[in-house]
């Protein structure tokens, strides 16, 4: 029987002072104390609108269930079954505004700790050894996935998992797309990822990377002498914005992606272990305040900053970064300077960044985004000192792709276009989804887009064959 | 991974390389460039490709050991495969004016010269390379690049080989109408000071020209934005709008600035990599 207590069982976290100069995991997750604990609070509802809530329709009682019960390789297997990244999702999912947000415990208590009970179960699946995945790849039209994001891995996952050769084209030298270079080591240790990369491959995934698809090879290509059937496009936003401001050019002002590439990708934080440096002085803004923002400005205190700080022209209400996240860095001493808009970055006689020109702002009528719209208050600039400026205000997808395939149509934001409520693009048997087709958004969302894909391509190619 | 199929010593601290990259061959067009990477935890560094054959498959660079990542490249022998190697990138090089097309190689910048300037010379250009270095014992790829244009310069700043003096002074006279004549457009590879000599050049006569620019970069895909360069007063990213430009309309002291940006950390890797290799040497 469901047992009624108001709290969730807390996650256990490292000390804010320790982690926030190491790259170890914050969160060190539930045992199974915990995680059986915090099981018990499940009511089983009949009706489960917490699954309405997740993008990729994980059955949650059913395997919040079996962790109850103790059962922890069958809750694995429901886990599995719906969810070809558990480890990933369960850690960097923003679970309070989906499955938590539906949990009817989460009426009058706090909600199911669903997303904690998910990573449970995923690094316990992580610890077997017993637990053998193989390909059975029954089926001979071959399916093309690119960008290996989590998009392109969960799509190519479903559908080996359905029995289709699939080979995904990843331009970076590792897979993973942002889950490597965007996110950093503190929320999603890489050996968790490449678990999980290693999981897909023993289902049949093929992983080629260094391959950029409309420079190396061409969608022509891969559709003609290349043999795929179909095309999954899940390339991402991976083209930073800038404010346009004067002094975004001068040295030591960084995008948020690759301030956090140096950093994920290239390990910069081991230099000169490895080669590829990243330039941090005494006092790092960071220009935004989305759960990128709060990535870069954590990462900055880890790679030597004394003081990291959030400069938002909005206010804490607008904030879109997780709370869980928000949390973090301000227990990791992080300043935030909200309703601040930059509007110069001064440099000195050599170049170098020297501090932040900002005005105050106050919030006015609501905007087209439905959020209180920030207006200048007059007179009211200010210099923050700062030695370094990342900017973390967004992306745009990347347009190689679209610069050289005939016949793919994209929107004036640079986002493909696709028919509604479907994954399919103006090109047939290419389908594609995630931020490539949303503009910049989840980890999760991203993974819903190439599940639901996936079904789409399986239907498409079965046509195809009778 | 990418096999080396053919290494040759150029000058001491330049080596070109034939390597079996046949996708990257197969696509490559003149004035675009590919990413390696030699060893893990090294840096992603951008190299011109200087020439490709289609057929074979095979693609050749010429790299300068100058910085860490370059030094382990140079360690590379036939057989040994290159990490990474992705490719190609940026835009393929468009010549403003057809007619007679002057390419200016300083240093191991003229190996880009190859495919370009045969590539013209097929289309029907006029082509003519002017290679320059310091001295006679730098100039490189004489033979190659010979067979690729009409008319072959060469330069140097000690008069050790061809015309005495800097690449800029030979360019004059063409412009005044000496030798093969005035150029219609002009396109200049190698060091910064020089496209930048170049650029003031050929400002006065109002020939087009482009240069190449090599800004510090990561991805090479347009991910990361560290490459980017004020060009007629707007920002481009090198790597998805470049590498070559429209050098009258580029922000050269912007652009030397930003390379400067990792100065000390670059000496500080590349003498650590020194002590590495000597470590090595000894046992």
């Amino acid at each position: 029987m469901p047992v009624k207590r108001v709290e969730k069982t807390p996650m256990p976290e490292r000390d804010a002072v320790l982690r926030s100069h190491d790259f170890g995991e914050v969160n060190e997750g539930y045992g199974i104390a915990h995680a059986q604990f915090e099981a018990e609070r499940c009511l089983r509802c009949q009706d489960a609108i917490c699954i309405d809530g997740c993008p990729v329709r994980v059955p949650i009682p059913e395997f919040i269930h079996e962790v109850a019960k103790g059962d922890m390789r069958s809750a694995a297997e429901i886990l599995r079954s719906s969810n070809p990244l558990p480890a990933v999702c369960g850690r960097v999912c923003p679970q309070e505004v989906q499955c938590e947000e539906q949990c009817s415990v989460g009426i009058r208590f706090k909600p199911v700790a669903i997303g904690y009970l998910e990573r449970f179960v995923a690094d316990w699946e992580m610890e077997q050894t017993d637990i053998d995945i193989t390909a059975n790849l029954s089926r001979d039209q071959k399916v093309a996935v690119i960008g290996s994001g989590p998009a392109g891995l969960v799509c190519a996952g479903e559908l080996a998992r359905l029995g289709y050769p699939v080979t995904i084209f990843e331009a970076l030298h590792a897979p993973g797309g942002v889950l490597r270079y965007g996110i950093p080591e503190f929320r999603l240790p890489k050996d968790v990822l490449d678990w999980e990369i290693e999981q897909l491959k023993k289902l049949g995934v093929e992983i080629q990377c260094n391959i950029i698809i409309g420079k190396t090879i061409t969608m022509d290509q891969i559709m003609g002498e290349m043999g795929f059937k179909a095309v999954f496009i899940g390339t991402g936003a991976g083209l930073p914005s800038f404010m346009g401001i004067p002094g975004e050019n001068l040295n030591g002002v960084y995008s948020a992606n690759e301030f956090l590439t140096r950093v994920n990708l290239m390990q910069a934080n081991d230099f000169p272990n490895a080669d590829t440096p990243v330039m941090v002085g005494k006092r790092v803004a960071v220009i935004g305040a989305g759960n990128t923002a709060m990535d870069t400005v954590r990462v900055a205190l880890r790679v030597g900053a004394e003081q990291g700080l959030v400069v938002y022209r909005r206010s804490v209400q607008e904030m879109t970064a997780r709370v869980e996240e928000h949390a973090h860095a301000i227990e990791e001493g992080v300043e935030f300077h909200w309703l601040t808009n930059p509007v110069e970055i001064l440099g000195d006689e050599d170049g170098w960044v020297t501090g932040l020109r900002c005005v105050r702002m106050e919030l006015g009528e609501p905007d087209d985004s439905g959020r209180a719209r920030p207006v200048p208050i007059e007179g009211s600039e200010f210099v923050i000192p700062v030695d370094n400026v990342v900017l973390s205000i967004g992306n745009k997808p990347n347009p190689l792709l679209l610069q050289t395939t005939k016949g793919l149509e994209a929107n004036k934001w640079g986002c493909l276009v696709v028919h509604d409520g479907s994954s399919e693009t103006s090109k047939e048997h290419v389908f594609a989804g995630g931020d490539a087709v949303t503009g910049a958004a989840t980890v999760i969302l991203a993974a819903g887009a190439g599940k639901d894909a996936a079904a789409e391509i399986h239907e498409d190619l079965s046509a195809l064959v009778q | 991974m990418a096999k080396i199929l053919e290494k040759r010593r150029l000058t001491p601290i330049t080596q070109l390389y034939r390597v079996d990259a046949p996708l990257v061959a197969k696509a490559a067009k003149p004035g675009q460039f590919v990413i390696l990477r030699v060893r893990e935890g090294g840096e992603r560094i951008p190299i011109t490709i200087a020439d490709y054959d289609r057929e074979a498959g095979i693609l050749t660079i010429v790299v300068q050991e100058v910085g860490t990542t370059t030094r382990y490249m140079g360690q590379l022998g036939v057989g040994d495969e290159i990490l990474d190697l992705v490719g190609p990138l940026g835009m393929p090089l468009e010549i403003p004016v057809e007619g007679h097309v002057v390419g200016i190689g300083g240093g191991f910048g003229s190996a880009a010269l190859l495919c370009l300037m045969r590539e013209l010379r097929a289309r029907g250009d006029t082509t003519t390379i002017i290679n320059g270095a310091r001295g006679k014992d730098l100039l490189i790829l004489n033979e190659e690049l010979t067979e690729v244009c009409d008319n072959l310069e060469l330069c140097t700043d000690d008069g050790s080989a061809g015309f005495h003096g800097l690449v800029t002074d030979r360019l004059q006279q063409l412009i005044d109408g000496d030798g093969p004549g005035r150029p219609d457009s002009v396109v200049a590879i190698g060091p910064m000071p020089m496209m930048r000599a170049v650029t003031e050049t050929t400002r006065g006569a109002d020939i087009p020209t482009l240069v190449s620019l090599d800004p510090l970069m990561i991805d090479g895909t347009g991910m990361c934005g560290g490459c980017r360069v004020t060009v007629n007063n707007e920002v481009k990213f090198a790597c998805v709008d470049g590498p070559f430009f429209d050098a009258h309309q580029v922000d050269f002291q912007e652009a030397v600035r930003r390379n400067k940006m990792y100065v000390k950390q670059e000496q500080d890797s590349k003498d650590r990599s020194e002590c590495m290799k000597l470590a090595v040497g000894q046992d």
